[in-house]
């Protein structure tokens, strides 16, 4: 295969992720690292590191939009950017003494677990009484709304914070910017509604895939003929997806890209129990 | 100018759209530099077999350095185009933090403000500690 071809498909293949990652809410870095190693045959490592650059791409082009829209709540981003970035570091250190077939194995697991996070009910709920730790911090806000701006408040910081950090460590181990986890540490369990969380999760990414990404660079992780087409790619896809979410409704289409995930993780699971990574 | 340093350029919801534009910008120039250099490449190495990336032997210096990174884009070396290009990608999110560093500043929010430094601070230790093994 020439160069040439070879980048032409890996431009369709990542936009075609950064597509459905968009559609399902999981993130074009999630659905790249299947492709470079299932289909392409490339090893992770280098996978990795164009998942953390589409990761970042993404993230960063979809935040400016809904900061720009008030959603995002850059205090709390802020605050829980301190677990995600110290986690981000220590999982980025983890993987030098994780084997590849181990990381293969704990990606297929988070993603299946990711797929079914897309699909579970979300938090429309807002709080009326916070918690102590959220006054302290000002980590209560407002957002808004078509019926105007609605006041939140926050409960369990402690136990956000701590989800967090093992978000981040999955991350920076993983190359992925573990949005599901974010959201369930968010949503779940400070209570905070779901648009806000999944923005502020958004925005979050970003700067926790960076903090593993510095480190990945030197590492030699980052192969510029794969970063080329996958950064693009992806960040065609996922404008493309976010101008068709506002005209259809993805619900079935959500289903099935999520059932189709969940027989790509399985299939990683399995190669990596095999040793094929 | 004089309105960047006034205190009610930087209340908060002012900043969010700033820090929007940031973002935005940011992305903007990444994928024009990752753009113009992979364009170079396929022109410069389209009909060459491609590498096929099996095993890991990872990234020389000069794609994994700024230094190295820099030099090979004076010598209009087209992969360091793509790995500036990657290196802005990285920097945005990064710049973004400095950038409400600056707004807590001016908004007099210690408690932010000591909050984003040691974020800050986690970014830096990452980048300089040479944790790359």
């Amino acid at each position: 295969m020439t160069t040439l071809t070879f980048c032409i498909i890996l431009l369709a293949g990542a936009y075609l992720a950064g597509l459905v990652g968009s559609l399902t809410g999981l993130g074009g870095g999630v659905v790249i690292i299947p492709l470079l190693t299932l289909v392409f045959h490339i090893d992770i490592r280098y996978a990795i590191g164009a998942a953390l650059l589409a990761s970042i791409a993404t993230s960063s082009g979809a935040a400016s939009a809904y900061v720009k829209e008030g959603i995002t709540n850059i205090r709390l981003g802020m605050f829980l950017e301190i677990a995600t970035t110290i986690g981000a570091v220590v999982g980025a250190l983890i993987a030098v003494y994780t084997p590849t077939n181990t990381i293969a194995m704990m990606f297929g697991s988070i993603l299946i677990f990711s797929a079914a996070m897309t699909m579970r009910k979300k938090n429309q709920q807002v709080l009326t009484e916070g918690s102590k730790l959220s006054y302290l911090l000002k980590l209560n806000n407002s957002y808004p709304t078509k019926e105007g701006n609605v006041e939140y408040k926050l409960k369990n910081v402690g136990a956000g914070f701590s989800i967090m950090a093992l978000a981040g460590i999955l991350s920076g181990l993983l190359g992925i910017g573990s949005g599901a986890l974010k959201v369930l540490a968010m949503d779940s369990t400070m209570r905070i509604p779901f648009k806000v969380s999944t923005t502020t999760s958004n925005f979050m990414i970003g700067v926790t895939a960076a903090a593993s990404a510095v480190v990945y660079l030197q590492r030699g992780y980052m192969d510029p003929g794969l970063a080329f087409p996958v950064i693009l790619g992806v960040l065609g896809g996922a404008f493309t997806g976010s101008k068709l979410l506002t005209r259809i409704d993805p619900k079935a289409l959500r289903l099935i890209f999520c059932l189709a995930i969940t027989f790509v993780a399985v299939e990683m699971i399995y190669n990596g129990y095999n040793h094929k990574f | 100018m004089k309105k960047v340093i006034s205190k009610s350029f930087w209340v908060d919801k002012d900043v969010e759209q700033l820090i929007g534009e940031l973002l935005r910008y940011g992305v903007m120039t990444a994928s024009i530099i990752v753009f113009v250099g992979g364009s170079i490449y396929l022109y410069q190495q389209g009909q060459l077999a491609v590498p096929l990336r099996h095993t890991f032997t990872g990234e020389g210096a000069s794609y994994t350095t700024v230094k190295g990174i820099i030099n090979g884009v004076r010598n209009f070396n087209a992969p360091d185009i793509i790995q500036l290009g990657v290196l802005a990608v990285i920097a945005t999110p990064i710049l973004r933090i400095a950038f409400s560093l600056i707004a807590f500043v001016i908004e007099k929010d210690k408690l932010y403000v000591f909050i984003t430094l040691i974020v800050l601070c986690v970014m830096l230790f990452s980048m300089f500690s040479g944790l790359k093994v």
